[in-house]
């Protein structure tokens, strides 16, 4: 037979044994104890590691990794695929035009929409109920991927706890609250490149910043040691 | 490219095993047509035959053509590990008499993936010791993967059918001094992490049989594919092995690219490679930090959380998500990488080699770990091949099988790697081989980021296959014409079928998809490594202790969600 396979052509023949030669291994090998380690002796070399990070957190050395939460609060790219937002024209109503592409495109089918005509004759229709079932978001992006209109994109905020499942659904007025036009509650929207290299700029920016405080106090100190 | 086929299907009556040949054939790899009457003396002359030896059964999954006269398909994934040879076999079966004979005597792995296949097609596998449901409740009716089974059907499930193993010693097992006790932990217990079910007769500590129920999480996955369009599976694959998802995502998205013959572009491999990395990484923390925290060294935990912590943050910046990223597109990534994405990754390598170093300090050379692992539940090269496992846990046990190394892809075969191989088979030896990989790991990611980000785009351009981009949509007929098609019917692949396989971070994780030409996947299979793992967790654990069984359970690194499906 001639036919060639493509998975048959992207094999490494290098790495495999000859053909015959080699049997998998019958006989286990397990490690075997060396003298000092029967008599627990690298146990202290162990014990040195945990010393060492117990002197490197309780001096805060290092920072600590815990997170004060709610009062602290982890940062977020601005692709964090958090709560939706619907946003809106500059008159304030829903930019949405009920194409059904978000719920069509939803892999969890969270979205339902009702369309209605618009009474603008240009606009065609809008939404007079959307909701989105939170409970059943997987929050994957794919309705932001697929509104051609930028009308839904989604926030960073994360924290969105409720007390029964009725309201785990959230309506159109609550899906346009959140855009307070503030960029830093942003999250997963259409992808523009100038803005994540300004927001490199900004983040760089504010690296600088810390090490040069930290420079500066490491100078204080020494000062304050000589 | 077979040696031994002329000689090998002369020993079986003429018409019996067909290859497929032709332009319908598939072209990944070499496929039979087996009549049933032959499957096992075929399988067997395989496995046994000098110049075949496909020592591995990879996959055994079932599909639905109801169009056919003969309407199943049993179909068989082989692979020889020192040939590197792979081999698909197909049985066709008909409605009235699904009957095929079991291989179990031949691969001891089919346990499993034949209960599964009854589960879902209601196959009989004549010989199969055990054929149960293995995913539905035992009240469940139908099976639920053939295509007249609607995905919308309900069935009331009451706790009085649900299944409750007898376990019975060995005949040869002398009684002791102690009263045998049946103990059952999970499926709610956190020492299974996961919902698992393990069910142990123990004689004093010892267990002397045991037995697991899984199904617990089974979400449909592989039905719910066949009603969605390609692009809408790739969340489906983040929730598989939940621990590296944007392994799945790639495994996903390789296979179909290559069913629609395309490649990603330069810089999305390049960044599904590195990010793959870092995904096992992150993985390998998880199963070995656990196994760890099992047998009571919680400090390890936490030292290992601290590098999967700060993974997760570079995978939010690139794709907005942490945990479930499906960061892939087919054709490519979701996004461009982010500006900082070289940093972020060089502080990476930075922070993480510390930490693992920690750990190993830790726990490396320490009797009170050892007197835990070493020789607990061993398993030598050979039985573990025969009981179909790959990965981690196989290289540990000492087979040198990585798909990285032996079918190159991406960019692996441009890096300077190796592939780590231990020979003692037990918990200590899993442990350590994670380790070591998680430094090869390292190792590939800083050559990668050492050759610079590759310019060009994010993923390809070819508006069949990927969104426009939005300026685009937004301002072009053409664009938004593509936009709305790509949404509304998905992307045409074309009608065929292929089988791919990645190296995931516990074994060879493969896609079986067959297309019909449609927006959505006829059949899609994941070839789930942990599968065939677990099956093997009743006989691995026979004659330990039920802490033994815990300390194992870690570094199995078992699944629920790539389990269960």
């Amino acid at each position: 037979m001639s036919v060639s396979h493509d998975l048959a052509a992207n094999v490494n023949r290098a790495a495999l044994a000859l053909p015959g030669v080699q049997q998998h291994p019958k006989e286990l090998m397990p490690r075997r104890m060396t003298f000092a380690e029967r008599l627990y002796l690298p146990l202290l070399s162990g014990l040195m590691v945990t010393i060492k990070h117990f002197f490197l957190n309780i001096f805060r050395i290092r920072p600590r990794v815990t997170i004060q939460y709610p009062e602290e609060r982890r940062s977020y790219s601005h692709r964090y695929r958090g709560h939706h937002i619907l946003t809106t024209r500059p008159d304030g109503s829903v930019r949405c035009v009920a194409c059904f592409l978000c719920a069509t495109n939803c892999p969890a089918e969270c979205i339902h929409i009702e369309a209605a005509e618009h009474p603008d004759v240009n606009i065609e229709k809008y939404p007079v109920v959307y909701e989105i079932d939170m409970l059943r978001c997987v929050f994957c992006g794919y309705c932001v991927d697929a509104c051609p209109e930028e009308a839904i994109i989604m926030s960073n905020n994360y924290d969105m706890a409720f007390f029964s499942r009725s309201q785990s659904i959230v309506g159109k007025a609550d899906l346009m609250k959140p855009f307070t036009f503030d960029p830093a509650k942003l999250g997963y929207r259409p992808y523009y490149p100038e803005e994540d290299a300004q927001h490199a700029a900004m983040r760089r920016q504010a690296v600088d910043l810390v090490a040069a405080a930290k420079a500066k106090a490491a100078g204080d100190r020494a000062v304050a040691g000589g | 490219m077979l040696l031994e086929e002329p000689a090998l299907l002369a020993r079986f009556p003429a018409g019996s095993v067909v290859p497929q040949e032709g332009p319908d054939a598939p072209a990944d790899q070499p496929t039979w047509v087996v009549r049933r009457e032959v499957l096992l003396d075929l399988c067997r002359a395989l496995r046994d035959d000098p110049q075949g030896r496909y020592d591995l059964l990879l996959d055994v999954c079932g599909a639905d053509y109801p169009d056919r006269d003969e309407r199943f398909e049993a179909v068989y994934h082989l692979y020889s590990v020192p040939t590197a040879n792979r081999l698909r076999l197909k049985v066709p079966l008909t409605e009235s008499d699904p009957k095929l004979p079991s291989v179990i005597s031949v691969w001891k792995g089919a346990d499993w993936f034949e209960r599964e296949a009854y589960d879902m097609y209601g196959f009989v596998f004549e010989g199969h010791p055990n054929l149960r449901r293995l995913l539905t409740h035992e009240g469940f009716q139908g099976h639920p993967l053939r295509k007249d089974y609607d995905p919308a059907r309900r069935w009331i499930l009451t706790e009085d059918k649900i299944y409750r193993p007898v376990l019975r010693a060995p005949a040869d097992r002398p009684e002791s001094m102690f009263e045998r006790m049946t103990i059952n932990i999970g499926p709610s217990h956190p020492a299974m992490h996961g919902t698992f079910r393990f069910v142990a007769m123990v004689d004093g500590e010892e267990i002397v049989a045991s037995e697991v129920e899984i199904g617990y999480l089974h979400r449909c996955m592989e039905k719910m594919s066949e009603t969605h369009t390609w692009q809408q599976v790739i969340p489906y694959t983040d929730r598989l092995n939940y621990c590296s998802s944007f392994l799945n995502n790639v495994a996903y998205c390789r296979t179909v690219e290559k069913l629609l013959g395309i490649e990603a572009p330069p810089r999305a491999v390049w960044a599904r490679t590195i990010l793959s990395e870092f995904s096992r990484i992150m993985d390998h923390c998880v199963a070995n930090g656990s196994t760890l925290v099992d047998t009571g060294a919680l400090t390890n935990f936490w030292y290992f959380f601290q590098p999967r912590e700060e993974i997760y943050g570079l995978l939010e910046a690139v794709c907005g998500a942490r945990l479930t990223v499906s960061a892939c597109r087919i054709g490519g990534l979701l996004a461009d990488l982010p500006p900082d994405f070289v940093q972020r990754c060089e502080r990476l390598l930075e922070f993480i080699p510390p930490l693992i170093d920690d750990v190993e300090k830790l726990v490396d050379k320490n009797r009170i770990w050892m007197d835990r692992s070493v020789g607990i539940a061993a398993i030598s090269g050979e039985e573990a091949v025969n009981w179909s496992w790959t990965g981690p846990c196989l290289r540990a046990s000492g087979v040198a099988y990585d798909v990285r190394r032996a079918h190159p892809y991406d960019l692996y075969d441009t890096v300077d790697w190796e592939v780590p191989v231990l020979h003692g088979g037990d918990v200590y030896d899993r442990f350590r081989l994670r380790m070591l990989e998680i430094r090869q790991s390292l190792r590939i990611i800083r050559q990668l980021i050492e050759r610079g980000v590759p310019a060009g785009p994010f993923v390809v351009d070819d508006p069949h296959v990927a969104l426009p981009p939005k300026d685009a949509c937004y301002n072009q007929m053409e664009s938004m014409i593509y936009h709305f098609k790509l949404i509304m019917d998905g992307i045409r692949v074309p009608a065929g079928e292929t089988y791919l396989m990645t190296e995931g971070a516990n074994g060879e994780l493969g896609f079986y998809v067959v297309s019909d030409g449609s927006g959505k996947p006829y059949r899609l299979h994941v070839r789930a490594p942990c599968l065939p793992i677990f099956s093997t967790f009743p006989t691995l654990m026979r004659g330990h202790s039920v802490s033994d069984a815990i300390a194992t359970l870690g570094g199995l690194n078992v699944i629920a969600g790539e389990l269960e499906r």
